[in-house]
């Protein structure tokens, strides 16, 4: 077995064994990036592999000498291009922050180094995650490496396509609406959008903040918790960021279901879904049935109206928060200009990419005097009564089933045409982040096409330990997965 | 119901949302807007009025820290990023003609 197939867990044991040098993790991993990556494109950025060899010394040193022990040591991993990098660029696949480089690390980021992470490079993703499919990207769009001529899914689709292809054991993603989730759907990889304020924001370029939540994507629900458990912590420099009673994620690693409560809301089999998907995710529960899990089917109600508050809200606090982008701190500046006002539009109108212009003047719109009350409360009342089903729902189950996507991934080129189309795709992800939950998506089958099936568990506020054991069982009790393409032609 | 954006409404929003638009992106972003309020207008069918608007999930509190420094001045390195910096400051246009 190649190095490429390990899981992250898996390899940093083979590091803590001396079974595997640091350096040549770190070299394998950058061989496979520059192998298969011109044609996949997950990279907006590799870092230089001096700098990376020189950082793999540094582990390896203190992997030697006793100080570092955790199961990350000396694991490379790729950050996703929203997430500052100190002294590495960091687009968020935007040409108005083309040439930006941070003078500091996001938390979460340097909770990995703290662990003994070896940074390899920056994924591609939708611009300012605003996408699900990773072809908004100022860079060009990422392939899917089950199939080059379907998408990704995103917006982290650059990191859960360069886990799917083998190119690195583990990647950091962050999800809004579904943008860990889908993308790892899509992608037959495992992916966490944890409760929210689980991991710190600070260093997260932000898109609608009281959504946003960075996560894990790895190739199992072992490493995903080891990544979680790694990444998660209360930051003062985050006040959205929550001082938990529990980060222990790992020991939720237990292969155990009889008499958990799960419920699969009937609305997420209803219309639109694809017959492939619906069976794949009912045999899923079933095999959690046989566990000793109690199933049955209720009705979450109000999941038509997720994605129009969605919609509205992100699009609010995307229009505030993209305002910084101006032309005079940093990134991109307008080449021709006679006064403040005009360098501001011009910046803004030729370093925004086309989604984004559409989600910044649909929130300025929302926010403006005599539309605020009818677009942006009428939303946030619509947040309430969907965070109010979930509590209900909760009341009844543990876990909530049911699938990450109507179907699998997509055609290179079919969404983009139509926004509201690619809207619907994260139909089923997007309630949980208007509500804060954590959601887990792992593989659970394929369709005809031989594309994977994401299943998507999802558990009350804090309960992530419940979504991470419900996982981890069926994960148990799953057939083989496959290994994509990319991944396959390695061995 | 169908939402017709007009061109004095687009203007505004160029306005508010900091963005200059050609004449043929002012049609398209006309059009785009106007589909995607007819979209979410489907949230008029719903009634909300005995729902408070929920701006966060868990009750927020305001958090408090000691005023004191813990980073260094870093001035140097943030203008090494801006597109135009002179005497360790940030330049722009002039702001008045």
């Amino acid at each position: 077995m190649s190095l490429l197939s390990l899981t992250a867990v898996e390899l940093g044991k083979k590091i803590k064994s001396h079974e595997v040098s640091v350096a040549a993790a770190a070299t394998a991993v950058m061989d496979s990036i520059e192998k298969k990556d011109a044609e996949l494109n997950c990279f907006i950025t590799k870092l230089d592999r001096d700098a990376v060899l020189k950082r793999a010394e540094e582990v390896q040193k203190a992997i030697d000498a006793g100080e570092l022990t955790g199961p990350l040591a000396g694991v490379p991993v790729a950050i996703k291009d929203n997430m500052n990098t100190k002294g590495v660029l960091t687009t968020a696949a935007s040409k108005i922050l083309g040439n930006f480089v941070p003078t500091f690390s996001s938390e979460a980021v340097v909770n990995l180094e703290k662990a003994g992470c070896i940074i390899v490079g920056k994924t591609n993703m939708d611009e300012f995650a605003m996408g699900s499919t990773t072809e908004t990207s100022h860079f060009g769009a990422t392939k899917n490496p089950w199939d080059t001529n379907k998408v990704p899914g995103g917006s982290s689709g650059g990191s859960a396509a360069a886990v799917a292809a083998g190119e690195v054991p583990f990647a950091l993603g962050s999800d809004t609406g579904g943008s860990i989730r889908q993308p790892s759907g899509y992608c037959g990889v495992t992916g966490m959008k944890p409760t929210y304020g689980t991991v710190s924001r600070y260093g997260l370029i932000a898109y609608g903040s009281s959504l946003d939540q960075i996560g894990p994507i790895a190739k199992d629900v072992t490493d995903v918790a080891t990544i979680l458990e790694t990444i998660a912590s209360h930051d003062p420099k985050d006040s959205t960021s929550v001082k938990r009673e529990d980060y222990d994620f790992t020991s939720a690693l237990v292969d155990d279901v009889k008499g958990m409560k799960i419920g699969i809301p009937r609305d997420y089999l209803g219309e639109g879904i694809e017959p492939e998907v619906k069976d794949a995710i009912l045999a899923a529960a079933k095999k959690l049935e046989a566990k000793g899990a109690i199933v049955e089917e209720f009705d979450l109600s109000l999941v038509e109206y997720a994605i129009p508050a969605y919609y509205l809200i992100a699009c609010a606090e995307a229009s505030s928060n993209l305002e910084r982008f101006d032309g005079v701190k940093y990134g991109y500046r307008t080449e021709s200009y006679e006064e403040l006002h005009q360098m501001y539009k011009k910046t803004r109108s030729e370093g925004f990419g086309a989604e984004v212009k559409r989600r910044i003047m649909l929130g300025s719109f929302i926010l403006s005097s005599g539309y605020y009350d009818a677009y942006y409360l009428k939303a946030l009342r619509t947040k309430a009564m969907i965070k109010k089903a979930f509590d209900e729902a909760f009341a009844k189950y543990d876990v909530i089933l049911g699938p990450v996507a109507p179907t699998t991934a997509p055609e290179l080129g079919s969404s983009l045409s139509d926004p509201l189309k690619m809207y619907l795709s994260d139909i089923y992800t997007i309630s949980v982040n208007l509500a804060g939950l954590p959601g887990i998506c792992l593989p659970c089958g394929y369709d005809n096409a031989g594309m994977p099936i994401g299943l998507q568990l999802i558990a009350n506020n804090f309960d992530d330990k419940k979504v991470i054991r419900a996982a981890y069982s069926f994960e148990q009790s799953r057939e083989e997965t496959r290994e994509s393409q990319y991944l396959a032609s390695e061995d | 119901m169908a939402n017709v954006i007009d061109d004095e409404t687009i203007d505004y929003v160029g306005i508010l949302a900091k963005l200059e638009l050609s004449d043929e992106e002012k049609e398209q972003a006309k059009a785009d807007m106007a589909r995607m309020l007819d979209y979410v207008d489907t949230l008029n069918a719903l009634d909300t009025a005995s729902a408070e608007p929920m701006t966060h999930i868990y009750p927020i509190n305001n958090v408090f820290r000691e005023d004191v420094v813990v980073n260094s001045d870093g001035s140097e390195e943030s203008l090494a990023n801006a597109p135009k910096a002179k005497e360790n400051q940030y330049v722009v246009p002039k702001t008045f003609a």
